[in-house]
Formats: structure tokens, sequence, C-alpha cells
């Protein structure tokens, strides 16, 4: 691998302060992803701030009628957490789907969201569970985050602290995984609460986005067949050797009818 | 370059590492300790798993530094004198090894499955091997291996 300036943080405020003092750096949470990307040179930046050693960013919480998940807790933290399988099943549920045993040891929920990598699973809950994330200098709504392929609305030297989730009444969430990565070609979750009901895609179109004719017909009939003639468009979705565009924009439909549970 | 110390085994090691050396490079090139194999070098085939604080991680995909402080097993650590694991007793009655490449990852990832889940199902030892590829596809031995182990555990 080439080479970098690594550095540690201690805190928050450090690894904001050795973030800004750097050339180009980037902050290592789980490294599921960061580490890859430098091993094939796809990113080189000149430092990495390790957030490894800060504990106080790890844990999971209910505040008010939400989940707060920090942002270096691992997948399988939030897998396992009986919190989150009592509060909000579907997200504990979807944490076990990311990746294998081990990238779900280390691989955190900052980092997912962050990365915003087309078929990251967190994204679609995210926007579907209406979550707003928190960072060291401000809150951002999940509509404002997800911007492109890999872009989000987090700023140069800006951190995320915290996610929270809003408990719904009910919930599902549902992927397609390719067979070979198991990353969602499609992933669909799927939230209802007392303002309406949200759908959330992931690994179908650049990041995650929101379906509202799904969930303009599912607010008044929460069932399958509320969505099942709606015909979503495959404009602008992802094509590769693993699915065509057209075949997304069909699996959107199916996964989200069984994530309603068809 | 950093400094780090760590337990691997059981005991306490330190070395001068460069930011950039990854976690497995410590533990075969610092410490000659072999058995840990790197298979893919992308964090899919699972050949160089090993225990960080008790969770089973792969360690192509980690930096050293980041670890610094953690308590390690690698396979070497497994054995008590000549007697072996039982996981690594279950693998040699049921023959779960062909060339044996994968076999350290499988062994240790094996014992992160069973320590989650003391009686998994044979549908559940499948699902949780995902992270492991074994290129000889002796995957069906190596299911009967960790069912049998995760009994032998249990007892």
């Amino acid at each position: 691998m080439y080479d970098f300036e690594y550095q540690r943080a201690t805190s928050v405020g450090d690894a904001i302060s050795k973030h800004s003092a750097a050339d180009d750096p980037r902050f290592l949470a789980g490294g599921m992803t960061l580490i890859p990307v430098l091993k094939q040179r796809l990113d080189q930046p000149t430092d990495i701030v390790d957030l490894g050693d800060l504990e106080d960013m790890r844990g999971i919480s209910e505040e008010g009628g939400s989940i707060v998940i920090k942002a270096m807790t691992t997948h399988h933290t939030v897998n396992t957490s009986e919190l989150v399988a009592s509060k909000i099943p579907a997200l504990a549920y979807l944490a076990g789907t990311i990746g294998d045993k081990m990238v779900r040891n280390r691989g955190t929920i900052g980092g997912s969201l962050a990365t915003n990598d087309p078929a990251a699973s967190y994204p679609s809950a995210v926007l579907a569970l209406n979550a707003t994330i928190k960072t060291n200098s401000r809150e951002i709504p999940a509509d404002e985050f997800f911007l492109g392929m890999f872009d989000t609305a987090l700023e140069d030297n800006e951190l995320i602290i915290s996610v929270s989730f809003p408990i719904p009444d009910e919930a599902g969430y549902k992927h397609f995984p390719n067979p070979a990565s198991r990353y969602p070609i499609v992933g669909s979750f799927v939230a209802k609460t007392s303002s309406g009901v949200r759908v959330g895609i992931t690994g179908a179109g650049p990041c995650a986005f929101r379906i509202t004719e799904f969930e303009e017909a599912l607010v008044g009939n929460y069932s399958a067949d509320a969505i099942r003639e709606i015909k979503v468009s495959d404009d602008g979705l992802n094509t590769d050797i693993h699915a065509s565009a057209e075949y997304r924009a069909h699996l959107i439909n199916v996964m989200t009818r069984r994530a309603i549970g068809e | 370059m950093p400094s780090i110390k760590m337990t691997v085994n059981g005991k306490e090691v330190s070395g001068e590492v460069e930011g950039r050396t990854l976690l497995v490079q410590f533990i075969r090139d610092h410490l000659g300790l072999t058995g840990t194999h790197v298979g893919c070098d992308t964090s899919q085939c699972g050949a160089c798993t090993v225990h960080v604080n008790g969770r089973a991680i792969k360690s192509c995909s980690l930096l050293a530094a980041h670890v610094d402080g953690s308590d390690v097993q690698t396979i070497e650590g497994l054995a008590d004198g000549d007697t072996l694991h039982p996981m690594q007793e279950a693998f040699r009655q049921h023959h779960a090894l062909q060339c044996g490449f994968c076999t350290p990852g499988m062994v240790m990832s094996a014992i992160g499955i069973v320590n989650d889940n003391p009686d998994p199902t044979e549908i559940e030892i499948r699902e949780a091997l995902e992270g492991n590829i074994c290129r000889c596809t002796g995957y069906h031995n190596i299911v009967l291996a960790i069912s049998a182990a995760a009994k032998e555990m249990k007892a």
C-alpha cells in the first residue's frame, strides 16, 4: 500500500483539528471500505486520522422516541442490540445483512454513511425512517444528506457523531443480494409512522433515494397490493454486469412489497 | 513511525511499524507467525481471519496501528501444547481441509461463529461462513466439522 501520514485522534476535537491541519486527509472509522480503497489506490489521501480510540463515539440509546446510534458503533453491535431489536427490528435485521461476520465486527454506521457507497445498506433506512445525522457542527436531515455517488452533504473537516432514528409504528427491509458480493442489487426499507409512509431504496441508483409514488399509495393502504401495479421508471438507475436498469426498476417494486410483508 | 504494542496469543509484543502496515503484515512479517494467510488481499476470502479483542476480523483490511493495544489471537494460539483446540481437532477428524490454504481463516472464523451461537444449525453455519472462501470448495466437511466442534465446545 502507498504511504500516508498516520495520526490517531484522542477526542472528537482532536480529530477535527488534526483533520483540519492536514493537506488531504481522511477519517478512518472501521476501515472496511477505506482500507480496500487505499490498497487499490482509488483514493490517495496524505493523512489518515484514526478514530479508533474514541470510545465515547460508540453506543446505542433511546432518546425521546428515537434510537440514537453513535457513529463508531459496529454493524454487529446494531445487529445484536436488544434495544434496536425491540424498537426498530428492521434496522437490526438490516445491520445483519451487511458484508459478512468479520466485516460487521469492524464496519461502522458513521463510516458507511460518510462513504455513501451506492450499494450501502444503511442509507435506505436513514431515508425511510427520516433519521437525523448529527455532526460535530450541525444536524442534517436525511433528505438533505445523500447527494450522489460517494457524495454527501458533509463539508470538509465535518465528522458524523451520531444518527438519530425516530421509532416507527412499523418498518421492514428486504434486499436482493448480489450472489457474489452480497451487496444489495436493490434494497428497500419501508417505514410507517403517524405522519405517513416513507420508502428508501438503495443499490438501484447513484445513491439512495425515496419513491414518493409508493409512499402516497401506502398511506391509505399499507399493503403490498397498494403498490403492485405501480411501475417504477428505470430512468437514471444503474446498469452493470449484475443487473440492468430495467431489472433494478422491477426489483424495487418486488423488494418493497416483500419489505411490507408479502 | 507509529510504535505499537499488543498482546498476541497471550504474549506482549511491540514494534515500530509504518502507518500503512497492515495487521496481517505485522503478524506475518514482524512476528513470524505465518499461519495467518493472505488470500485475496481484498477482504473477501477470509484466509487472514484472526481475533481482535475476541471478535473475528480480516487482518488484511486493518492497519496494525489501528489495533494498537488490542488482544489478538491467531491460529498459532489455539492449541494447548500438543492438544489441538476442539475446532482444530474437528477439522482433522472430519477431513475439513483439502489444500489447507483457507484453513487457518476457516478455523478462526468458525470459533467466532460458535462463540456467538453455541448451537448453530447447518444453515446458520453456512450463512455465517459467508466471509470465508474455500477454492477447493470443500465446504461440506467444513460445515460438518464446525457442527461437531460446537457440540464438543459446549460439553
